[in-house]
């Protein structure tokens, strides 16, 4: 549901305020700490973040996505590690379900999911699956009243947090692909389900993956979402609107690198006179504000578009793709605007240039978003 | 107990102040404009007292142009009851404004008047005690600290020498200080529920008050900009630079 605009704009005050009070000053400790400060997610569980996406009648905001876009465009203007906290609750972590589970299984983790109180994953990935996903080899075979579950998910974000994993497996050896895959709501604590170390990752330190192994993990067939063999229709179904997600994340972190990177323009002396007075360095600082006004004006394009439940899955990938890309350039142009203190850690845009390298892997690579495009654009041709 | 918290919209203290090119006063078009933090602090500590079962009513009070009730919104919003929005248009002065607040504050029989030290925009700290004065009732200023037992507050004011401790019995007014707590962020399902409480209008003729301001303002200066400082490479060489200035001693 659309917010009132006025009711609107006093909640991005407050996340406005949240980010300048506590969020970017506790940067570095969360570096330091690989981990986010409990009074934080404390914070983020009171202002309702986990829960932005999840139905009010389930304790959630029930936004829709162009609020939902509007407001993680300032929360990220902090580290991106606290966004990977509440990512997979608002994501597919929990809108598989709000999309295609049934009420009993609704009843059960929303409410948990959308206070913050139950973190979800989502295991799709596995060691010889990537772009590829419908190739996944995890299998659950059917045992009576249960499946048992057996496979490797790999690169799981928020694993050693996870109180529910969205499992995707597949059910029907026979049938090769996307067809043969089924979704599932696992409980962390099932027996059968280790978790690998915590990856050692580029960035976003205080975000963590791991892999997730099942091993012949016994699981009630309660906890199928939607019927067998419709797994990935039920994750095509959010993939729209987590590619519009990140993207509004993309922008949140250009945002931020734009700004602490006009700020040292006007700081830093050089020549006797201001970096920002070199007309060098105002070319970058104007390709940058123009491609982040590029990248919001196609958001929230798409994310009207999708409110009025038009389909937008072409456009949700030309958002990720631009937005990601776009946000490599601008930590690009950060790092150089920043000259030497640029590579130091003691300068947040060294931090963000690794943190943001990221949005061009998940949620399907540029590449992957490259062949979505035009694939949609030859099938309307075609179609026409 | 019922309590009345006074709020003032100001220019947002995160925004850096523009002078008028004319001298008369702030540049405020276009500005982001929000509650007095001292006044927010105010709000929280009404909605702690009140939540620890000492209050049974708040009530918010703004005097302004019809954007105040923005901000009573927000008061609204982070927990309290009702709001009052005195319109006007004409510059108010803490006189004024302390005269509007003593009606309001006798017509509605209330036992705590809370408001913030000052304002960041005038810095004037002054409406909570003229506000007792005419009210006739004690004041605590600067609190740091308050607790209830029966009908006295007792404050904790942060003071030079240390910390004072003083007893007031109600009605009070006190005025808050920036370490008395620190405001609760607003749920959004709150300031959904605070669009259906109720903000009366009222006018400065309801209150019988006229606006009639005492102090006129002759103009308004950005403050000179600052001077390269000295570097000196030696403690010697510093404290003798600063005995030159008089600033230690010999
Ligand atoms: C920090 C992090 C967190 C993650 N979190 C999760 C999570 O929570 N849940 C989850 O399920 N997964 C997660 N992933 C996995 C992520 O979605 C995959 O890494 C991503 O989809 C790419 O798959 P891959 O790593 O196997 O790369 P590959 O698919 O092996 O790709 C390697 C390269 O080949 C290119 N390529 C592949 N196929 C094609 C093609 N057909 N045409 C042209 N180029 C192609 C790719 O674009 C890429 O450049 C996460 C990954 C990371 C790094």
């Amino acid at each position: 549901m659309a917010l009132d605009a006025d009711v609107l704009e006093q909640f991005i005050d407050q996340v406005k305020r949240l980010v300048t009070e506590k969020l970017v000053p506790n940067e570095e400790r969360l570096v330091e700490d690989d981990d986010i400060p409990d009074e934080i997610v404390d914070d983020l569980k009171d202002l309702g973040f986990f829960g932005l996406s999840i139905p009010e009648e389930y304790g959630g905001l029930g936004l829709c996505l162009t609020d939902e876009a509007k407001i993680m465009m300032e929360f990220c203007q902090s580290s991106v590690a606290y966004r990977s906290r509440i990512g997979t609750n608002n994501g597919i972590g929990s809108q598989g379900l709000v999309i295609d589970g049934n009420e009993q299984q609704k009843q059960r983790y929303l409410p948990g999911l959308a206070s913050g109180e139950m973190i979800a994953s989502f295991a799709l990935t596995e060691p010889g699956a990537g772009s590829d996903a419908a190739s996944l080899t995890t299998s659950a075979v059917r045992d009576g009243d249960h499946y048992l579950l057996n496979g490797t998910k790999r690169f799981i974000t928020n694993a050693p947090q996870a109180d529910l994993f969205t499992v995707m497996a597949r059910t029907d050896a026979s049938t090769p692909g996307a067809r043969g895959v089924s979704a599932f709501i696992v409980e962390a604590d099932t027996p059968g389900i280790t978790l690998g170390k915590k990856d050692k990752k580029m960035g976003q330190r205080g975000a963590h993956t791991s892999d997730v192994i099942f091993e012949n993990c016994r699981i009630p067939a309660t906890a199928r979402i939607g019927d067998e063999g419709h797994g990935f229709k039920t994750a095509m179904k959010v993939l729209d609107r987590g590619r519009l997600h990140i993207s509004a994340v993309c922008i949140g972190q250009a945002e931020r690198l734009l700004k602490d990177s006009l700020n040292y323009a006007i700081e830093r002396k050089q020549f006797g006179e201001r970096i920002a007075d070199f007309q060098l360095i105002q070319a970058m600082l104007a390709d940058s504000r123009t491609e982040i006004y590029a990248a919001r004006s196609m958001l929230l394009d798409a994310t009207r578009r999708y409110d009025q439940a038009e389909r937008v899955s072409e456009e949700a990938s030309c958002c990720k793709m631009f937005a990601s890309e776009m946000v490599g350039r601008i930590a690009d142009r950060a790092v150089q605007i920043h000259g030497g203190a640029g590579y130091m850690a003691d300068y947040a845009v060294e931090r963000f240039y690794r943190d943001v390298r990221l949005f061009r892997i998940y949620e399907g690579t540029t590449q992957i978003q490259q062949l979505v495009i035009a694939k949609s654009m030859i099938r309307s041709a075609e179609n026409s | 107990m019922k309590i009345l918290v006074c709020i003032k919209r100001v220019v947002d203290y995160n925004v850096r102040i523009r002078v008028k090119p004319d001298g008369g006063g702030v540049v405020t078009d276009g500005v982001k404009m929000s509650m007095n933090p001292f006044d927010e602090i105010a709000v929280e500590e009404a909605l702690r007292i009140k939540e620890a079962g000492n209050a049974d009513e708040i009530i918010v009070v703004s005097i302004g142009a019809k954007q105040v009730q923005e901000q009573l919104r927000t008061a609204l919003a982070m927990g309290a009851d009702r709001g009052i929005h005195v319109e006007t248009t004409e510059n108010i002065q803490p006189l004024t404004a302390s005269r509007m607040l003593l009606n309001i504050a006798q017509s509605e029989g209330v036992d705590l008047v809370l408001l913030g030290k000052q304002a960041i925009d005038d810095d004037n700290n002054q409406t909570g005690q003229m506000l007792a004065a005419l009210w006739d009732r004690p004041q605590a200023t600067f609190a740091s600290g308050l607790s209830f037992d029966g009908g006295k507050a007792t404050t904790i004011r942060e003071v030079d020498a240390g910390l004072e401790v003083l007893e007031v019995d109600l009605p009070a007014v006190v005025t808050v200080d920036l370490r008395l707590n620190e405001p609760r962020y607003v749920k959004l399902p709150d300031m959904m529920k605070a669009k259906k409480k109720t903000i009366d209008v009222k006018t400065l003729a309801d209150l019988g008050v006229e606006a009639a301001p005492g102090v006129s303002s002759l103009g308004v200066r950005p403050p000179e900009g600052r001077q390269a400082g000295k570097k000196v490479e030696t403690v010697e060489e510093l404290v003798k630079e600063l005995q030159a200035r008089g600033l230690v001693n010999d």
